[in-house]
């Protein structure tokens, strides 16, 4: 992740019907979306900024087996070789009645196991400072920040954002360390995506 | 081109009033940002008052042993165990809430789900807290721990219910948390970014574990909401069915009985909608979020309190003709005698229980007592004394009268000190709501945000003009948009 200081240029929508398109367009001119900021889960705005679809759910399958497997192993270990005790003469290996914890821990593995996953990935944790472009995009505000290079003529930017419909534009300049986010990784480029 | 959804007018709006997403902040946000008022204080010395006297009475089983409890050899388990199986079925509204209607896609779950996963959370603590103390000597109260010991080392019984209640319970608390707290990190942020003073800047910036509203984690989070409900769907109906297992699989009559399970857990999901149509009848009042717990949503509760206990009431008729027909004397005795004989010494604790479970929920099949607030809270309260009569019932009134007539119980009643424990259990989850209430955002912000354009009631008006358009242009809009 390259750190260094960056420039972007922000821009504040008021509505998501204002922003899907706005999307779209700063997407077809070339422009490089760093993020775009929501109060709440807008759905689809991921597919628009052509953004990976995350594997998230494949880290707490991959969890929930090792839960089952270190439930299981633990268990059977425990009772038929480490210390196998007589109870009312059945079999040391008892395997319907240890079904209940293997389940359980299945479950105890697969949600810990995610989350940690989830804060690692999006790094949260508490005492984080993070940059934030506008403290209303967790409020009622949409906001897009562009990632400006050296070539890039940020008052175009802003113009194209002003055409688009933003109703705050400004530009800003923020450290761009992990902190700030890792989408050169998981964005795919426009052209890519739709083919010119 | 709209991307309003379309949802049917015939549903009515979960989101009341003319909102719009900044206005959603300010009402939800608002109250907690200002000075809690006269009642707030009152409710939360009174609770934390009863915690107190729940402390002195534990103390006093500490330090004087169970023997402070007025249990005796035939009646083992008394109010504790009562109080432990009440309270964790409590705890099962939040996660049925937030789980199992999410993955049914019930919009009306999002004005109640986060008061509700709550408190499961401190219903599930008020809960642990009863086996805990009930060991006695506490102070070994982790060798429940399958850890490697010195003495042996001597391993836990994993074959054992007591044991699976361990891990479902703990399974359960900690998954509990861990969705609730995933929840809460955007809403969080949310106070943050309005925090004026630099404290609770701090403190509601520590909590909101830098949260940033990015689209990527905004895609993780909803996948990760998903998991997780996934997961605890399973997990709170392994929970009570494991619960039950501490009854179901030993052999005393009115316990040894296949139907446990599923009884158990429509009982638990009949007296946490209970517990949660108490306090969000209260909230919404104290609070002033009528707007957002609408009766559309204390409806839809209660058309869930009304399924559960006719369940329940079922389950209680299935296990007395079972018991019947099975022909086994012992069980027979327990149903017939026992039980459904009002003139047997916990006679009376059956019919309370069959009146308050089975025939009092049937009043929610009139739409209007549904949308009765007065009634509602009425109705709240005493559906949870029955479902604490029923776990009572299932209790006492199977071991008062063991195998040997030699050894029945005489009259069993609680002790000052057992009382007091209960009550304390009551401060605990109080205080702990009160809290809640105060410094948490009770309704889930975002989530309210996400069904504004479909549910609310100003966006609902404007769907008329959508019916006139042509559904083939609004699925290409919809389509265009989502991909």
């Amino acid at each position: 992740m390259a750190g260094g200081i960056k420039k972007f240029v922000v821009g504040c929508f008021a509505d998501e019907k204002v922003l899907f398109p706005a999307v779209k367009n700063v997407r077809r001119a070339g422009y490089k979306i760093h993020d775009v900021y929501t109060p709440f889960p807008v759905h689809g705005l991921d597919h628009a900024m052509g953004l990976r679809e995350t594997s998230i759910h494949t880290a707490g399958f991959i969890y929930g087996i090792l839960g089952t497997t270190t439930a299981l192993t633990f268990m059977s270990w425990i009772f038929t070789k480490d210390w196998p005790l007589n109870i009312g003469g059945k079999p040391h290996f008892a395997l319907p009645a240890w079904i209940p914890i293997t389940f359980e821990l299945t479950v105890l593995f697969s949600a810990v196991g995610m989350v940690i996953t989830f804060c690692y990935l999006c790094n949260l944790a508490p005492f984080i400072k993070k940059h934030h472009f506008h403290p209303r995009a967790t409020d009622d505000l949409f906001v897009m920040a562009i990632e400006c290079t050296d070539k890039t003529d940020d008052a175009a930017v802003q113009n194209f954002l002003q055409e688009a419909g933003a109703t705050e534009i400004n530009v800003q300049i923020a450290e761009s360390g992990w902190w700030i986010g890792r989408y050169d990784k998981e964005q795919k480029l426009y052209r890519d995506e739709k083919g010119y | 081109m709209s991307l309003l959804k379309y949802e049917s007018q015939q549903r009515e709006p979960l989101v009341d009033g003319n909102k719009d997403y900044h206005q959603i902040t300010e009402d939800i946000i608002g109250p907690i940002e200002m000075k809690p008022g006269r009642l707030w204080y009152i409710g939360f010395f009174i609770s934390v008052g009863l915690l107190l006297f729940g402390v002195y009475s534990v103390y006093r089983e500490v330090v004087y042993g169970v023997g402070q409890w007025n249990l005796n050899k035939t009646i083992g388990w008394g109010w504790d165990i009562t109080n432990f199986v009440w309270w964790v079925g409590i705890g099962h509204a939040g996660t049925l809430i937030s789980a199992i209607l999410l993955l049914f896609r019930q919009g009306w779950r999002t004005g109640v789900n986060r008061a509700a996963e709550a408190m499961t959370i401190f219903a599930v603590m008020c809960a642990g807290q009863f086996p805990i103390w009930h060991m006695g000597r506490v102070w070994m109260a982790f060798f429940v721990l399958p850890y490697p010991n010195t003495r042996g080392p001597l391993w836990v019984n994993f074959s054992s219910p007591l044991l699976w209640d361990v891990f479902a319970i703990s399974t359960y608390f900690t998954v509990s948390l861990l969705f609730w707290y995933s929840g809460l990190l955007p809403d969080f942020a949310t106070v943050r970014d309005r925090a004026k003073t630099k404290f609770r800047k701090l403190m509601y910036g520590m909590a909101a574990f830098g949260w940033t509203g990015s689209t990527k984690h905004w895609q993780r989070h909803e996948s990760l909401s998903l998991v997780l409900a996934g997961l605890a769907t399973p997990l709170v109906l392994s929970v009570h069915t494991i619960v039950s297992f501490d009854f179901a699989t030993s052999v005393i009559p009115g316990w040894h009985t296949t139907i446990f399970p599923p009884y158990f857990v429509a009982g638990a999901i009949f007296s946490g909608f209970a517990m949660v149509q108490t306090l969000l009848i209260v909230v919404r009042k104290m609070m002033n979020l009528q707007d957002y717990i609408t009766i559309g949503h204390i409806e839809a509760m209660n058309k869930v309190i009304v399924l559960t206990g006719s369940i329940v009431g079922c389950a209680y008729l299935t296990e007395l003709f079972i018991a019947w027909y099975g022909q086994n004397p012992y069980e027979w005795y327990a149903f017939s005698q026992n039980r459904a004989n009002i003139f047997t010494p916990y006679g009376w604790s059956y019919w309370i229980m069959m009146f308050c479970n089975v025939v009092s929920p049937q009043l929610f099949w009139s739409r209007k007592l549904r949308r009765n607030i007065t009634v509602t809270f009425f109705m709240s309260i005493i559906v949870n004394i029955g479902m604490w009569y029923e776990r009572f019932v299932i209790i006492v009134t199977s071991i008062y009268r063991d195998f040997l007539p030699s050894s029945w119980s005489t009259y069993y009643s609680p002790s000052t000190w057992e009382i007091g424990f209960y009550l304390g259990t009551f401060g605990l989850f109080f205080t702990c709501f009160f809290l809640f209430a105060k410094y948490f955002p009770v309704i889930a912000v975002a989530e309210i945000k996400s069904i504004l354009k479909t549910s609310g009631e100003n966006y609902k008006a404007r769907m008329t003009d959508m019916e006139k358009e042509d559904a083939e242009k609004f699925y290409l809009d919809e389509v265009e948009h989502a991909h």
